[in-house]
């Protein structure tokens, strides 16, 4: 199934980063729900910055506008306020894209859990993402990295 | 620092405090001062050192007795210095801590640093000598005055700085009146040409030229004035001419002086007061224009939304156009239409363009 853009994609001011205050948070969660799907879509975890540029979600060719780096900053910025996105490093050129959070990811694991009875069983992580009972869980194929991070806060044992 | 006289530390009448430093150790020559650590003082006459604990310890040089200064950086164990040469005692120089000295210098040692901005300060200072300037005529006072102490006096020195007042605020008239002199002349070439037109009209001698008409509407247009005299709204030659002539004629021949700006910007203010139907409007930017009453602010985003998605979106450029207004007016209405939320931008290499806020 191909990627579907949303409307502002094709709407040239969506590339300038507005001046007017409510406008420009209307315009930054239109951004932050469009790099999160994109990152879903397309099973990316991580994000480089200076690639980001020349992908097609900050950079569209059809009509010819692309964000500037300072807006891809500040919009990589608001989805690190929501939680959405991690710094790998400190020149903030790479970064860790977690489209679901964290947190979620701990819910869906422990209801899946409760669901299927295993409750104060043993489960490798291994198990957990690429295990055939998990089949058909959106938690399938999850990294080891999130899934280490989403059994913060979610007592398992 | 036998150079250095004992002084209360209060400044003189057109002394002002530069900068100080705390932290900072004197040095006769090479060798440390037989005093503390202590502030020191750079004014526009004078260098001040003041002991830091004890301030009735205040010792001073008057700047002119610096030849020059240089400065010592810093080591391991040792403060940046700034050496500073003076020249030798004068006959009349007051009682100092010192008095003699082998050394023709002494050091400042910053043990706080601060050394950077008080060299440059005191490079400034010395280039710009500021103690030069005349003294006023000082009027002995009753008690305890001595001779050479420069205290200059009350009225006498603001006198001094009204007259300085006075000449800047000369100069910078004569400066601002140089452009109102260009401009003088070039209105001085409309009323001409109007007068000359409006007599070719009334004698009906022949035709107005092609040249004529040209140099009228380039006038009209530098002057920022929208036309809405064309051909077209008022039919042929002749009329159109007598039209354009008029319009022109009244805004030149009556009155024929020009106007200041401060004149017209009072004259606006008062078009409320004297029921007229014009405004005088402010935008934030600072931009003044003249509108009409009836042009309230919704009515005027409202009309600029309209525009802009009538068209899909709008450059101020095409906006101008549109309405037959200058491209600053047009801009500043897209701007104010973009403040209230209405309007959105499009900031690319093809210029700035404005659509309907859709987000």
């Amino acid at each position: 199934m191909s990627f579907e853009w949303p409307w502002q994609y094709n709407f040239p001011p969506f590339f300038t980063l507005q001046p007017n205050v409510d406008t420009r948070q209307k315009q930054l969660a239109a951004w932050c729900s469009l790099a999160l799907a994109y990152c879903r879509h397309h099973k990316l975890y991580t994000l480089d910055v200076m690639e980001s540029q020349e992908s097609p979600v900050f950079n569209n060719k059809k009509i010819e506008r692309k964000l500037s780096t300072e807006a891809i900053q500040v919009v990589f910025e608001e989805l690190r306020k929501k939680g959405n996105l991690d710094w790998l490093d400190k020149n903030k050129s790479r970064c860790l894209v977690m489209w679901r959070r964290p947190e979620e990811w701990g819910k869906l694991i422990y209801q899946w859990v409760s669901k299927v009875g295993m409750i104060n069983s043993v489960f490798t992580l291994y198990e957990l993402s690429n295990g055939d009972d998990t089949e058909g869980e959106e938690f399938h194929g999850l990294e080891e990295w999130i899934l280490l991070r989403s059994f913060k806060g979610v007592k398992f044992f | 620092m036998d150079r250095f006289a004992w002084t209360n530390g209060l400044l003189e009448m057109n002394e002002t405090l530069v900068i100080q430093q705390r932290g900072v150790k004197l040095y006769d020559g090479d060798d440390k001062a037989k005093l503390d650590v202590g502030v020191v003082l750079l004014t526009t006459h004078r260098l001040i050192w003041r002991d830091h604990k004890n301030h009735e310890c205040c010792i001073a040089l008057s700047l002119s007795q610096i030849i020059y200064f240089e400065e010592q950086a810093a080591g391991i164990g040792k403060s940046a210095k700034i050496v500073i040469h003076l020249y030798p005692v004068t006959a009349n120089k007051e009682p100092g801590p010192y008095q003699q000295s082998k050394f023709p210098y002494i050091k400042l040692s910053f043990k706080e640093h601060g050394q950077i901005e008080f060299f440059r300060r005191l490079t400034e200072e010395m280039t710009q000598k500021r103690w030069e300037t005349p003294v006023p005529q000082t009027i002995s006072t009753a008690t305890g005055s001595q001779t050479g102490k420069t205290r200059a006096v009350g009225i006498v020195g603001i006198e001094r700085k009204i007259e300085q007042k006075r000449k800047e605020t000369e100069q910078n008239i004569s400066e601002a009146f140089e452009d109102l002199s260009q401009l003088m002349v070039k209105a001085k070439e409309m009323v001409e040409l109007s007068r000359s037109i409006a007599n070719k009209i009334k004698d009906k001698h022949g035709d107005i030229t092609e040249d004529e008409t040209i140099r009228f509407k380039s006038y009209l247009l530098s002057m920022g004035i929208a036309n809405p005299v064309t051909r077209e709204t008022h039919g042929s030659g002749t009329n159109y001419h007598m039209q354009l002539a008029k319009q022109l004629g009244d805004m030149l021949l009556a009155p024929l002086e020009l106007l200041s700006p401060e004149d017209l910007v009072n004259a606006c203010k008062m078009f409320e007061s004297m029921q007229l139907p014009l405004r005088l409007r402010v935008f934030d930017s600072g931009v003044m224009v003249v509108q009409l009453q009836s042009h309230s602010e919704e009515e005027m985003i409202a009309s600029a939304l309209d525009n802009v998605t009538d068209k899909g979106s709008l450059t101020s450029e095409e906006f101008a156009k549109l309405l037959g207004l200058s491209v600053l007016l047009s801009k500043e209405r897209l701007l104010l239409a973009e403040k209230m939320g209405h309007l959105c931008r499009d900031d690319s290499v093809e210029g700035l363009r404005f659509y309907p806020n859709l987000f």
